[in-house]
């Protein structure tokens, strides 16, 4: 967490140009805020286990990000949180299943289908990689590569979710900014977890 | 950038101390988190009205906030959506028994913020229904975007769902008119100049001296087209054929008829477009029955109009006519 918050601060102006050019300008700033209210609250009120962490980052996003970005990063880390309640350590198997059930939680709450060019399209072919994997380091690195992929393969597609939607046509060569915050929740995961 | 702040990052605060200041008798402003709801809350027995959106758009929704009309409005940061906290507070603050209605205005982030508070808020205990506005013609091909965006519509659909909850209409009936309306009702807009949020400080896009953007949201998004400016009688047609072709409003329908500045518009230019909107309808046997003029759901400074009609029945009527008595609207009392 501590990472994703180093990586939101880190490319705040990034993804404000990102969504600048095709939404309103302000995911970069709004999941910089969220996330460092996320590490003020974990400092506030420790938990012991992997699913109190994510819960708490969740309420902390879902009330200080605001936007679409709040109830969908929102919902991810709750889905996630629920599903590893009371875990201490958490094994391939279940990390997967962990975030199955958070994007799951994203696809309800959004209502959107991967080719929609959300953050739909880097989370789930990520989900598929951690899935398929042998052994842990092949998951996490597998799973950063694939969101990439998913990202990049959002820049020719025409926005059917969210405010870039309403461009139509003129959303095309775009890399969508939620697509890529999400890479970098895969990427900076990786970094975390095989360190 | 000149505006009259103290700093970009607390125009919204600073704006909530105001109207706490200007309106101690009548509202209400929780800070943490951030609501403004009637003095008088929770209204035994009466539904309870809760709507919000990102602040901006001011009277809407916070000038709204009174007897009549909204029981409790959640201001978001500048162009971005409340949080579910927010209205998850609000909607218990104004739950008096009788269920509480979220008027939502059609945005990603609203709905989502919307639905996830609606969920918290069921889990709670408290009966919660959702009327979504989603007027906006000028998106055209709502199948593949988020929707037609909520606009000029909000306004009145507050006030005529205000009026039947003040009546004691039950949270069922009070949902279903706000459907009604908001079905009957077809909006859009127009742009003279782009709008300048504080946090940006940059325009949120770039016009000509000599042109207009014809469709433009509340947030700058962008429109159908743009062209040359015209007289307003060619911008009056611009807007109000699309509206009326689109429900459509034919001969003999009874409207309320709204021509709404975006912020930087001054009165005599909407009152010389109401008069070039009146003459239309007139041509088309459209008899309008209600009106309202004035700058009511704006985007910061940006100047232009859009117009909203509605296809008034005699309870939307009657509750139109029914007495409010908010910062923003203010009649019978």
């Amino acid at each position: 967490m501590n990472q994703f918050a180093a990586s939101m601060q880190e490319h705040r102006e990034e993804l404000v140009r990102l969504d600048t050019a095709i939404g309103d300008g302000d995911h970069g700033t709004n999941m910089d805020r969220g996330m460092r209210k996320a590490l003020e609250q974990l400092g506030t009120q420790p938990q012991a286990d992997v699913g109190g962490v994510l819960k708490t980052v969740a309420m902390a996003l879902v009330s200080s990000v605001g936007g679409a970005a709040g109830p969908l990063y929102g919902t991810l880390f709750l889905q996630m949180g629920t599903a590893l309640t009371g875990k201490a350590e958490v094994d391939l198997e279940e990390y997967a299943a962990a975030w199955r059930k958070g994007v799951q939680g994203v696809e309800a709450r959004g209502k959107a289908e991967p080719g929609d060019k959300t953050m739909v399209d880097a989370l789930l072919p990520a989900v598929e990689a951690l899935e398929g994997a042998a052994d842990l380091d092949s998951a996490l690195q597998g799973a950063v590569s694939a969101a990439e992929q998913g990202m990049r393969d959002t820049i020719p597609l025409v926005a059917r979710k969210g405010r870039a939607s309403y461009l139509g046509d003129r959303s095309r060569d775009h890399q969508d900014p939620g697509a890529t915050s999400s890479y970098y929740l895969f990427q900076t995961a990786a970094e975390a977890l095989a360190g | 950038m000149k505006k009259l702040i103290n700093a970009p990052d607390d125009v919204v605060l600073d704006a909530l101390q105001g109207v706490q200041a200007a309106y101690p008798d009548r509202v209400r402003v929780n800070y943490e988190p951030r609501y403004v709801v009637r003095a008088d809350a929770p209204v035994s027995g009466k539904v309870g009205l809760v709507s919000g959106g990102g602040s901006g758009h001011e009277p809407m929704h916070g000038g709204f906030v009174g007897p009549g009309m909204l029981d409790a409005a959640c201001p978001g940061e500048v162009f971005t959506s409340p949080t579910p906290d927010q209205m998850q507070a609000a909607t218990q603050a104004v739950s008096g028994g009788a269920g509480v209605l979220h008027i939502v205005k059609n945005y990603t982030g609203d709905v989502m913020n919307f639905d996830m508070a609606a969920d918290l808020t069921r889990a709670d205990g408290v009966e919660v229904e959702s009327v979504v506005t989603n007027d906006d013609v000028a998106v055209e091909d709502s199948l593949y975007t988020a929707g037609r965006r909520g606009v000029g519509i909000t306004v009145i659909l507050e006030k005529i769902c205000g009026g039947a909850a003040e009546d004691r209409r039950s949270l069922q009936e009070v949902a279903e008119l706000g459907r009604r309306v908001n079905a009957n009702g077809r909006s859009m807009g127009m742009a003279l100049t782009p709008c300048i949020t504080p946090g940006s400080g940059q325009p949120s896009f770039e016009l000509a001296d000599d042109e207009v953007e014809i469709g433009i949201g509340i947030h700058g998004e962008p429109g159908r087209f743009r062209e040359k400016i015209g007289p307003a009688s060619q911008i009056a047609e611009r807007l109000l054929t699309p509206i009326v072709e689109d429900l459509p409003f034919s001969s003999g329908d009874r409207v309320l008829a709204f021509v709404n500045g975006m912020g930087g518009t001054p009165e005599i230019e909407l009152y010389v477009l109401y008069n070039e909107v009146g003459k239309l309808l007139h041509e088309r046997g459209v008899q309008i029955e209600r009106n309202l003029i004035g700058s009511y759901i704006t985007s910061l400074e940006m100047q232009g109009c859009s117009i909203t009609l509605l296809k008034l029945d005699e309870e939307m009527t009657r509750y139109w006519d029914a007495p409010v008595n908010t910062p923003g609207l203010r009649w019978g009392v």
